[in-house]
């Protein structure tokens, strides 16, 4: 994950992602588009970062649309996606 | 002989360059029985519905290779104990897209293991100046293969750079992998000339692996194939020398046959629909979205062969137990009842779940490679040939109806930037 | 003659309150929207409250929901419903003010269950669970490194808590009064398997045994004493003993809730007292009771993420005056990632008489349970075998005849049927 342990509180300008983990079934491509966010714990206990730096937003688009099952959203402030 | 059934029609090579309306007439019937002189018959789904159940159904098999048997010699000592011995050790170390879980799963998770996400990123990066690299050299042409001078060198090097293969050595490589990749065309199962070509094949890259897999004992390096030879997974699984050297085959006989044909294309769609390439040339970012309709419209694997272990009720038939099934993942892809318009080529379409890379427990394993490496020589492309024309279209095919792809692309162009 | 703009009050600012308002804009809905939620922030993700935020990996208010932010919506946060006036139709706030709607959906989720004495529940170190408030103030408590983590009910929440612990390297003690963990959802036989897995990652597994109080000295929690006479010291207490319904708003408004919930009808109208449907209002999430057509129009109120989307989705379409099809039927389905280990189930496990291994072994670790009731399959659990679970959740939609038979990849020999052990 790209934020520090216990990160500061307060505003967070950036990408607001969630991932349906009823449809993942830890096909890991997230975790390979973009490392930074995305990770598979144990067998398949995806861990991801909900709250992404905006510039990281090509990674996190890599990661949406490569999931096999489409379980990842992501809201972009900038792009009012 | 009955009438050419739709999946002989699938196969014939005069419906290589498109063989979309055979997959629609197939659809007709979701899963449908093919003659193919067999009581049993050929079941083959066409369906994106009943193509994802059975993907994911614990009764359909992936063991479907028949029992090894390599040809005889002559020699009585070979045919009497090498072979044998041979054939055994083949059939109890099969590649793992060949085998059912447990087994599967540890092989897999060995792979996955060392199939890092530093190491996926190292080969972003690398396939980026690699791209760049392969497209100087042809600085001043005229006219490229895209086939030859990138589609097919991109991947392989990519392959034996992660797998820690010398690169003098990778000419060896073209001949074995296009002999093995044969093994996923379903009637080489039954051509016992192609079968005995496999075997020796196999047992040449078998040979060569082996040396090397010594070699990376004796001196470990930061690559895949040390990383297997050399350490288990945090489960303890550790593959023994017949899997690793199977293993390493499959995955460098992958490397050679299916990207080459994402990019390949790649390359024929995007001149085919020239409004695509200019939007890509002028947002690189669209390429992840594009490529996930590439792998839907046209995917390097049009199809993959399964066997059900018990009877299946599905979309109103029911395929016996120890039947062949086709499951025709490029057809479920075409499915207007999963992707509206489903001939057109639309990067813009939103939650596409294509079946490209197949599914649940043999969800392709290079993946993230082939999407990486697909997007550095797209993106590439789109950037720097300048006015490029296709030169014959259709291109000419490669012989296989599974791994389909062209054989070369020529494209005439006014320079690369 | 211009039609006066219709308005959608939307009570409660959580999943399903979120999915709720982005269906009903998605129908056509354009009207005013208003948003009512008494925490003071926009809709946020749960689920990685007791994972991320307790591991540390991002802060409490980093788990803002995708989704709210096209909407046009006015934002009452921080700023509770307090009743229902039905008559009027208006929204009663706690800052005095009124709403009015012409529809209405109520989404106001549940709360933890507190600890059943007050005065032990207030003592510093006794925490519970729920928003991210709750959170944030676990994590600081855990961040400090406590010498033992008292964990009180093995539930999904107490499951996840304790394995997290273990994760943080804290010692950590689990008490459940029943057989096993998750024995009244998954039933004795499938929790003592994942039991197992807990206690070899070190969690003190103390199932059958009861805390009776909480000793406290100087205001903090020094202490817990078990029914048994046993005690356990611990300076963190997390209280997972479930949670309650919001419902208390609706007193007087003569729509039938409970602290179970409150009732709807099969198309997710809520109902009155007499079982008459409003039809301007609907209810959706955790809060909403209402006949699961897969289950016999047994009435169900579901804690599931799943189910917060796809009932939130429904009423939005249904309050927008769009035909949401069929009435609400979405086969229940639910996770809970338990440190490194991923439990995932699909249907209802109630009552079930059978209970059958068809993947996997228990043993490895990784492994399918189906359920059956009376020959039919009911609802199917994976752990640590997700890619099994689609397959075995369209047996149960289909109802398919349990046990299963024939051969399978990965089915043990001989798919032995045994007692699911509820309680």
């Amino acid at each position: 994950m790209s934020l520090p342990a216990d990160a500061s509180s307060g505003s967070r300008p950036g990408l607001r992602v969630s991932v349906d983990l009823n449809l993942c079934q830890a096909y890991a491509q997230c975790c390979y588009a973009a490392p930074r966010h995305f990770r598979i714990d144990g067998h398949e206990a995806l861990f991801y970062d909900p709250a992404p730096a905006a510039e990281d937003r090509a990674d996190i688009e890599r990661a949406r649309v490569a999931c096999p099952v489409q379980a990842i959203r992501v809201e972009d402030p900038e792009r009012g996606a | 002989m009955p009438d050419a059934t739709l999946l002989d029609q699938v196969k014939d090579f005069a419906n290589r360059a498109n063989p979309y309306p055979v997959y629609a007439k197939l659809r007709a019937n979701p899963v449908s029985r093919q003659d193919d002189g067999t009581e049993a018959g050929t079941w083959v789904a066409s369906t994106h519905g009943t193509i994802a159940s059975l993907l994911q159904d614990p009764r359909v098999s992936s063991e479907t290779l028949p029992p090894a048997d390599r040809p005889r010699t002559g020699n009585p000592l070979t045919d009497l104990i090498v072979k044998p011995l041979k054939d055994w050790m083949m059939d109890r170390h099969r590649v793992f897209i060949f085998r059912d879980p447990p087994d599967h799963d540890a092989l897999r998770s060995a792979v996955m293991h060392q199939f890092s996400r530093e190491r996926v990123q190292a080969m972003r990066t690398r396939s980026d100046r690699l791209v760049a690299d392969l497209l100087n050299e042809k600085c001043g042409a005229r006219e490229i293969d895209a086939v030859d001078d990138l589609a097919y060198p991109l991947p392989v090097t990519v392959i034996c750079e992660l797998f820690g293969v010398p690169r003098e050595d990778e000419p060896k490589f073209h001949g074995w992998a296009t002999q093995l990749a044969t093994a996923l065309e379903p009637d080489s199962l039954s051509d016992p000339e192609i079968r005995a070509a496999n075997s020796r094949t196999f047992d040449a890259i078998g040979g060569y692996m082996g040396d090397l897999i010594k070699e990376k004992r004796k001196h470990p390096q930061d690559d895949m194939l040390s990383g297997l030879a050399n350490h288990a997974t945090p489960a303890g699984v550790k593959m023994g020398d017949y899997d690793l050297i199977a293993t390493s085959i499959l995955m460098l006989v992958a490397g050679h046959e299916t990207t080459v044909n994402l990019i390949t294309n790649g390359l024929l769609t995007l001149l085919r629909h020239p409004d695509e390439l200019e939007r890509l040339r002028q947002d690189p970012l669209r390429a992840p979205r594009l490529i996930e309709e590439l792998l839907r419209y046209e995917p390097p694997v049009q199809f993959r062969t399964r066997r059900t272990l018990s009877p299946i009720d599905i979309a109103g038939v029911t395929i016996p137990e120890g039947a062949d099934l086709v499951l025709l993942l490029a057809s479920g892809n075409r499915d207007a009842a999963v992707f509206p318009d489903p001939d057109r080529f639309d990067p813009d379409r939103t939650g596409i779940r294509h079946l490209g890379f197949g599914g649940s427990l043999h969800y392709c394993v290079g993946a993230p490679l082939a999407r990486f490496e697909a997007e550095a020589a797209l993106t590439a492309l789109a950037a720097r040939l300048k006015a490029p024309r296709l030169i014959e279209d259709p291109p000419p095919y490669r012989s296989g109806a599974a791994l389909r792809g062209p054989e070369h692309l020529r494209v005439a162009i006014e320079g690369i930037a | 003659m211009a039609q006066t703009p219709l308005r959608a009050v939307i009570v409660g600012a959580g999943l399903a309150a979120l999915r709720g308002a982005e269906a009903l804009r998605e129908a056509g809905f354009t009207g005013t929207l208003t948003i009512v939620g008494d925490e003071p922030c926009r809709p946020y993700d749960r689920p990685p409250l007791s994972k991320h935020v307790l591991a540390g990996a991002i802060p409490a208010d980093a788990t803002t929901l995708p989704g709210s932010l096209g909407l046009d919506a006015d934002w009452q946060l921080g700023n509770a419903a307090t009743g229902l006036d039905r008559e009027s139709r208006t929204v009663r706030l706690a800052d005095g003010g009124t709403l009015p709607y012409d529809r209405l959906l109520i989404a106001t989720g549940t709360r933890a269950r507190p600890w059943p004495n007050p005065h032990e529940g207030r003592l510093a170190g006794v925490f519970t669970l729920r928003g991210r408030d709750d959170a944030a103030a676990l994590r600081r408590a855990l961040a400090a490194g406590p010498k033992r983590v008292l964990v009180i009910g093995g539930g999904f929440i107490g499951c996840e808590v304790a394995s997290l612990c273990r994760q943080l390297g804290l010692p950590v003690t689990l008490v459940e009064p029943g057989p096993t963990l998750l024995a009244r959802v998954l039933g004795s036989t499938i929790g003592a398997f994942i039991g197992a897995i807990h206690e070899g990652h070190g969690v003190d597994l103390r199932c059958g045994r009861e805390v009776e109080w909480l000793e406290g000295a100087e205001g903090r929690l020094v202490r817990a004493h078990l029914v048994d006479g046993a005690r356990i010291d611990a300076d963190v207490a997390v209280i997972a003993l479930g949670a309650v319904r919001n419902t208390a708003w609706l007193d007087g408004s003569g729509l039938s809730a409970d602290p179970g919930g409150v009732d709807c009808d099969a198309e997710g109208h809520v109902l009155d007292a007499a079982g008459r449907p409003d039809p301007c209002i609907a209810a959706a999430g955790d809060v909403a009771r209402f006949p699961h057509p897969l289950y016999d129009g047994q009435r169900v109120a579901l804690e599931h993420w799943s189910h917060a989307v796809a009932q939130g989705l429904y009423a939005g379409r249904l309050l927008a005056g769009a035909a949401p099809g069929r009435t609400y039927g979405a086969l229940p389905t639910f996770w809970s990632t338990q440190g490194d280990l991923v439990v995932k189930s699909a249907g209802l496990t109630q009552g079930a008489d059978a209970v059958a291994i068809t993947q996997g072994d228990p043993a490895a670790g990784r492994f399918v349970a189906l359920y059956g009731r009376a020959g039919r399959c009911i609802a199917a659990v994976s752990v640590d075998a997700a890619r099994w679970l689609p397959a075995h959740a369209e047996l149960v939609a289909a109802g398919a005849p349990f046990p299963p038979r024939g051969t399978a990849t990965d089915r043990p020999k001989g798919v032995a049927v045994v007692a699911p052990g509820f309680p």
